[in-house]
């Protein structure tokens, strides 16, 4: 079912907030582990112990430098995984109709029994957002925990996607974009959340909230320091403290 | 983009064989008997095979019939239907004249149209990625068809119209390389628009997410033998549009054909191993490379 | 919309949830164990735990692949080949204990101290230091030595607790966290909960670091300091808020030894006929003592007797620093921080200490009997790690920044600095070292503690050391974890003398764990003229194929941690939080499935056969079973065990009889226990008499002990005294100046050892490690996941370093320090202090290890900079060889490390290259299609 739905009930997607993330990969591998042992294929890895180790990840953290023109660089980490997009490209090129977006939540699946693994989606997506697992030859993507976030077999404040639970910074954020008054909605207004590659055209339902200013704090003139000094040598501090002291 | 051999010989043979049918279906020439058969055969052989070829890079070929599923959105999709009427069509067609010395033009007219079709479809396939601004410009189509039909006539051995097509796939050709030179630069996709970081600063990839490899960089960042690129670009020039071109204008010598052909079958190999290689896909810039 | 695929949006998670705690770093996270058919399908954080409220790290969350490595040990091995080979044959456990016993009974009879029993990344200490006590060794300590005790020590003197995980910022109401070298380490989560939490609030974060990594990265204010100058840093800080009068006066007199006063000819404190120090109250102008009610200590206060007027240790302070050399002018150029940025990160602590105090509606009575209605709170709070704590001037550098805190007024107080139980704890009621050895017979007391002064130190009569790693001795007089670096060496030299069995525990010695690691290798390998090894015996446990097995001669394996118990004790290294008491248990969520048992298990086992008193019952049969038997019927005192929760009838906490069924309790608690510390108890808890009378209850203390804030520390002054002449215990000439010098009392700078030793242009760069975040901690194996994401570790060159030497990334330096050159892959780094090239620590493996393939990038392109450092300075030409470790406490000084960095031609491996080691467990397999109960 490769045609886009024109709405979706629901937009459910992820706020990632730049400011916070320290770079811990957590949300890698908490991923990793349950999209292994939940949803289609388990992800696996080739050269697990040997010279060229890789596996299939559906998300994975980057990290960048950013050089301002004046002071010093900032080293921002960069978590990255499906924006489950409203006009996702990777799902209109699938010719098997095994990539679809739910008409009901928005989230943009894969049907790995459809899956002929011929990689156009992957092609198709300007995020790398989608990975074709060496060992079972269907394309895996982020599925936002479809398998936990409605999961009747879960408590219910463990509805939400394994990367949002295991966050220790708090810096992923899971809600309705559709709901103007979710946290995510509310997130993305008040901090103005980003669209990534939004020239692509593919109108992502993930934000990201950018870094806050940096290395801001004023280098003050030597002539007028902020600490008025009381004393510039230990005699005169010593009076001030009597003096003070008698007034406490 | 990993320019691997399944795509490669896929692109290259089924739009040789498309485009002969496209030549045959037109009646250019229209031969009958056993060289009808013979004709047809190289066409089907051809086409069928790039077809066949294009399912060893599937992870399930065994499901490859699902792909007719999505015509409604899919290029691949199109492509296989289109690929399948074309054959069916211009087998009747072909039927015909090897078996009844029977040339039903309008039948012909309509598998032509298909093949052509067909060509187009595969071409959409890739020219519709904006993820790869290369790609993303109706020039690929026009090179694909364009080369794909000079290649039938040249196969066709129909040299008055193999010639001018000839000329004119090399011209769009070298048209194409240009203009995709500038395409990532131009396309607007770049680091600041992949990260949303560039108001802070200038933007460099530190530390990839992870030290080994995975699949997006063993299939869009393909940097290895891009260096010789300006080489293969003359190679390519010289044996798929120069040597047909050359041997077409001078003579008509079978053998020096059957040497234009492979030439031009060897030139188109190493255009369309440019065509992946060279092409660079946005998702690189997460990675810090092209 | 029935075009879509059904998708099954609730599947079976799991058939059961065990919950035990995380053992991949030293953080000690809750974690439930999915299982699905008797195997681990899924780990995540356990929701109610203290520690990690549910979230779980990159590492955590791995810990299927670590259960499932393919380095796991599988049976007892014995060394059939020579050391370093790798060449073992499997032996049954009853062997195993048998060769054991054969090798440690005769020593013990005969000297006992000729067992060396060292414990690496241990999380049993209390348990292991009692079997070692047993035997009778003095030589016993974990890795402390080498991980942190400048910061241990520094803070338990000064403040009666330290940063490490044993404190934490008040993440509720800081406003301003300064952080000081922290990168991924202990306390992980808790750190990285407690940014976002402040964060979403709007808080501050200033982070002091030559490298912004990880939490830095996230800083609002990054401070790219030069690596050893953090002391000057902050003295100067301290130098501008005396100068400008905003320090906490009221704090100062009240809670810390600033208005004690000080003789002005020995420099001793003051102190009355019971020993307290003594103040001058305000309001009398007399001598008094301290902590008597409504005494209002002055700190300008002075006492004249004998002609001699004797002022306060605040007096000293402030001559001290006062004084222009900790001027921020005087300072800017070494420490690469411009002058005005000190001073405005200092106007920017007092601003939010002083004018963004606040009050709690929260009464109190503090330990003199006063009532206090409101607890007064300053939102700056202060963390710091191994950055500052592993230079040679580490101890003196984490003094500093404790007298930072306190002039600021924001230890224990709201918004400030908080400690977690048993912290607060004065050092003096910490036990001190015992080593008085007697054959057949246990040692004296607890092996390692706190000196106050020069009859502590762990001498013998001859004057030489008692320990094998010289740990309390005059050459770094308050190395409270001892020297667990210095082990090898000195066994191997027989300096202070020779050793049977070297007994060592998850401690990768002739790898990442050592500095020299080439030098241990060949010590642990060299014979003597009979062709006897120079170090007889090693016995070795460990879970997984780490580099050290291949050069022991008796593996014990151990189990990995989900097949095992253990208790996170109270006696020990607990997971409290500011607010709460809290210990944990791990229990074998799954069994082994190989011929493994847990190490504290096997020492149970082999002390019952050495007869060791603790661990054999009155008719000689063994006390207890197992370590599970141990963790619920040791009585370390009436009333207390290593478990403090469930205790008695199940009800009881802290204190109790032992419960039978206190594991099961645990389990059904999520395998932790929290007793939270009543409102009004939990701030101030040093002085507050409602905390102190809550940790008597609780066992943490026998009576109360509330103390003052140590500015000024007294058993340094000792040290001192003796060095100039004082006293019957004199220290060796060579090293008198050197105590004179840095074992003052109040904390001042002096340069890392290694700046001082060299040529500053020769070697221009300082050189760092630091662990990844996604793989802190090298205890378990390289993880099938983890090693995807760090697999290689390059060095990180300054970009003015790159530009300037023409380096691209991926292009090849030798890198030398004064010991040795390594050649290593290069990458770019901008945010990087100019001066600093760093990497991570321990991606590098060797061959054959950790059942990896030869080829791996590890092994092919990973490296070590061990290899660049030394246990000892370079010669001085004085004939002496120093070592390379802070002179007051022996901390390992590996963040002095410099070095030269030149481009060199691509080799085909990093180097050096060592010789493949024979793996005992084969390798892993190829691929992994992991899933279980499909």
């Amino acid at each position: 079912m490769t045609q886009l739905p024109t709405s979706t009930d629901r937009k459910l997607g992820l706020v990632i907030d730049l400011d916070t993330c320290v770079g811990c990969h957590a949300c890698v591998i908490s991923c990793k582990g349950w999209n292994t042992e939940n949803y289609g294929a388990p992800l696996s890895d080739q050269s697990a112990y040997g010279a060229n180790p890789s596996g299939t990840f559906l998300n994975r953290v980057h990290s960048y430098e950013v050089q301002p023109e004046e002071g010093a660089a900032q080293l921002i980490h960069f978590p990255k995984s499906c924006l489950h997009c409203e006009d996702a490209p990777c799902v209109t090129v699938c010719p098997t109709g095994a990539s679809y977006k739910r008409v009901e939540d928005g989230i943009v699946l894969v049907n790995e029994s459809d899956c002929i693994g011929c990689g156009l989606c992957a092609w198709a997506c300007p995020y790398g957002a989608r990975e074709l697992d060496a060992a079972e030859g269907v394309m895996k993507k982020c599925t936002l925990c479809v398998d936990r976030i409605y999961n009747e077999n879960l408590p219910e404040e463990d509805r939400e996607p394994a990367c949002v639970r295991t966050c220790p910074a708090g810096a992923r954020h899971f809600g309705d974009f559709a709901d103007p008054n979710s946290n995510v909605s509310k997130l993305t207004a008040e901090r103005g959340g980003m669209d990534l590659m939004p020239e692509q055209g593919t109108k992502p339902v993930n934000k990201y909230l950018l870094p806050r200013p940096k290395d801001k704090m004023e280098e003050i003139d030597i002539l007028a320091p902020l600490l008025a000094p009381i004393a510039l040598e230990p005699k005169g501090f010593m009076a001030w403290l009597d003096k003070t002291l008698e007034k406490i | 983009m990993h320019p691997a051999p399944s795509v490669i010989i896929f692109t290259s043979l089924s739009g040789l064989g498309f485009g002969l049918l496209v030549l045959l279906g037109l009646g250019l020439p229209a031969p009958t008997g056993i060289m009808a058969f013979i004709y047809f055969a190289l066409a089907y052989a051809l086409a069928v095979g790039g077809l066949m070829a294009s399912t060893f890079h599937l992870g399930h070929p065994e499901r490859a019939f699902k792909a007719f599923s999505q015509w409604k959105t899919s290029w691949l999709s199109r492509e296989a239907w289109l690929a399948v009427a074309a054959l069916i069509v211009m087998a009747l067609y072909g039927a015909g004249l090897v078996f009844y010395d029977l040339a039903l033009a309008p039948l012909g007219w309509l598998g032509a149209s298909l093949s052509l079709a067909t060509v187009y479809s595969t071409s959409m396939i890739y020219a519709q990625l904006k993820t790869i601004p290369r790609w993303n410009t109706p020039l690929t189509s026009l090179l694909f068809v364009i080369l794909s039909i000079a290649g039938g006539g040249l196969l066709a051995v129909q040299i008055p119209v193999a010639l001018p097509l000839l000329v004119g796939a090399g011209i769009v050709q070298v048209v194409y390389w240009i203009w995709g030179d500038q395409a990532f630069d131009e396309s607007g996709t770049n680091m600041a628009s992949a990260t949303r970081l560039g108001d802070q600063g200038s933007v460099r990839a530190f530390e990839p997410p992870h030290t080994g490899t995975n699949y997006l960089l063993y299939e869009f960042v393909h940097v290895v033998g891009r260096k010789h690129a300006a080489k293969l670009r003359i190679i390519s020039l010289i044996l798929m549009i120069g040597t047909p071109v050359l041997i077409l204008s001078m003579n008509e010598n079978i053998f020096l054909i059957l040497i234009a052909v492979l030439a031009h079958a060897a030139g188109l190999f190493v255009s369309r191993w440019l065509f992946f290689a060279q092409a660079e896909h946005v998702v690189g810039l997460y990675y810090g490379k092209r | 919309m029935k075009d879509q695929p059904f998708v099954d949006t609730s599947p079976k998670v799991s058939d059961e949830v065990r919950k035990t705690t995380c053992y991949m770093c030293a953080c000690r996270c809750g974690i439930d164990v999915h299982l699905k058919d008797g195997q681990v399908a899924y780990i995540e954080g356990n929701k109610d735990h203290p520690v990690n409220q549910g979230v779980l790290c990159a590492k955590g969350s791995a810990g299927i692949m670590q259960v499932n490595a393919p380095s796991r040990l599988q049976a007892p091995l014995k060394r059939v080949g020579p050391r370093g080979s790798g060449e073992f044959e499997e032996i049954s456990w009853d062997e195993a204990l048998d060769l054991a016993v054969s090798w440690l009974k005769p020593t013990r009879e005969r000297s006992p101290e000729k067992l060396a029993f060292f414990t690496g990344r241990d999380q049993s200490q209390s348990f292991t230091s009692f079997w070692a006590q047993n035997y009778g060794t003095p030589n016993y300590a974990a890795h402390g030595g080498f991980c942190s005790v400048n910061m241990a020590a520094a803070g338990i003197y000064t403040i009666g607790g330290a940063f490490w995980e044993f404190g934490q910022p008040d993440w509720d109401y800081t406003k301003l966290f300064m952080i000081f070298g922290v990168a991924e380490d202990h306390d992980s989560n808790p750190i990285k909960m407690g940014i976002g939490k402040i964060k979403a609030r709007g808080a501050k974060i200033i982070s002091v670091n030559p490298i912004r990594t990880g939490y830095n990265a996230v800083a609002d204010e990054w401070v790219g300091i030069t690596p050893g100058t953090d002391g000057l840093f902050i003295l100067a800080m301290v130098h501008e808020l005396l100068k400008a009068g905003k320090i906490d006066l009221h704090y100062l007199a009240q809670y810390t030894n600033a208005p004690v006063i000080l003789d002005a000819e020995s420099g001793l404190l003051m102190r009355d006929k019971e020993g307290k120090q003594l103040v001058i109250d305000h309001a009398t102008g007399k001598l008094t003592a301290f902590d008597q009610k409504g005494v209002s200590p002055d700190l300008n206060g002075k006492h004249t007797a004998d002609g001699l007027v004797h002022k306060t240790v605040f007096h000293s302070m402030v001559e001290r620093y006062l004084s222009a050399e900790y001027a921020p002018d005087a300072v800017a150029e070494k420490v690469g921080i411009s002058a005005g940025r000190i001073r405005a990160i200092a106007a920017e602590l007092a601003r939010v200490a002083f004018d963004e105090a606040f009050e709690l509606d929260q009464e109190w009575t503090d330990f003199r009997g006063e009532h206090h209605t409101k607890m007064v709170g300053r939102p700056v709070s202060f963390h710091s790690m191994r950055g500052i704590s592993a230079h040679s001037n580490g101890f003196q550098t984490c003094r500093a920044l404790h007298v930072l805190q306190i002039f600021l007024g924001t230890v224990e107080v709201p918004g400030g600095f908080r400690f977690k139980p048993p912290y607060p704890k004065p050092s003096e009621i910490h036990p001190k070292p015992h080593y008085k050895v007697t054959p057949g017979a246990p040692l004296d007391g607890p092996h390692l503690g706190f000196v106050h002064g020069p009859d502590d130190l762990a001498l013998k009569e001859d004057g030489s050391p008692a320990r094998i790693d010289k740990a309390f001795t005059w050459e770094n007089p308050m190395s409270a974890h001892g020297l667990m670096h210095m082990v090898i060496s000195n066994a191997y030299a027989g300096d202070p003398y020779k050793i049977d069995t070297l007994f060592m525990y998850m401690a990768n010695m002739s790898w990442n764990s050592s500095m020299n690691t080439k030098g241990v290798i060949d010590m642990l390998t060299d014979k003597d003229a009979n062709g006897d090894y120079v170090i007889p015996q090693i016995i070795y446990s460990d879970a997984y194929s780490s580099e050290m097995v291949a050069y022991a001669d008796l593996i014990l394996p151990d189990t990995t941690y989900l097949e095992r118990h253990d208790c996170i004790s109270l006696l020990d290294r607990p997971i409290c939080e500011a607010d709460a008491a809290a210990d944990a248990i791990r229990w074998p969520v799954i069994e082994p499935d190989r011929d493994v048992r847990g190490f504290q298990s096997v020492l149970c086992e082999l002390g019952a056969k050495l007869d060791l008193p603790g661990f054999v019952n009155e008719d000689g049969s063994q006390k207890y079973a197992n370590y599970a038997d141990y963790i619920v019927n040791h009585v370390r005192k009436p009333g207390i065990g290593p478990l403090a929760g469930f205790r008695g009838d199940g009800t009881n906490s802290g204190r109790g009889d032992v419960n039978p069924e206190q594991l099961d309790r645990y389990i059904a608690n999520g395998g932790f226990f929290v007793e939270h510390i009543p409102a009004g108890a939990n701030y101030y808890k040093p002085w507050n008499a409602a905390y102190q009378n809550w940790a008597v209850n609780i066992g943490l203390f026998d009576s109360p002990q509330p103390y003052l804030f140590q500015l000024y520390v007294e058993p340094m002054r000792k040290f001192q005294r003796a060095a100039e002449g004082h006293g019957e215990r004199q220290p060796p000439e060579h090293l008198r100046e050197r105590i004179k010098l840095t074992l003052d009392p109040l904390p001042f700078w002096y340069p890392p050892f290694e700046d001082n030793q060299g040529d500053e242009n020769e070697f221009p760069f300082h050189a760092l490690t630091q662990r990844p975040m996604a793989m802190y901690h090298s205890w378990g194996t390289q993880n099938a996941w983890l090693r995807q994401i760090h697999g290689i570790n390059p060095l990180y060159l300054p970009t003015k370093v790159m530009q300037q030497s023409a380096f691209k990334d991926g292009d090849w330096a030798k890198v030398t320090s004064a010991h040795g050159s390594i050649v290593v892959p290069v990458a770019e780094m901008a945010a990087l202090n100019e001066s600093t090239v760093w990497t991570w620590n321990a991606i590098g493996k060797r061959k054959g290890a950790w059942a990896l393939e030869e080829n791996a990038p590890e092994a092919t392109k990973g490296f070590l900079l061990n290899h660049l450092i030394h246990e000892l300075q370079p010669p001085k030409g004085d004939g002496l060889r120093w070592a390379n470790s802070d002179p007051v406490t022996g901390q390992a000084a590996w963040f002095d490390l410099r070095v030269k960095i030149e481009k060199t031609t691509v080799p085909t491996e990093s180097q050096p290259n060592f010789a493949t080691i024979k793996s005992p467990v084969g390798q892993g397999p190829s691929e992994l299609i992991w899933k279980v109960g499909k």
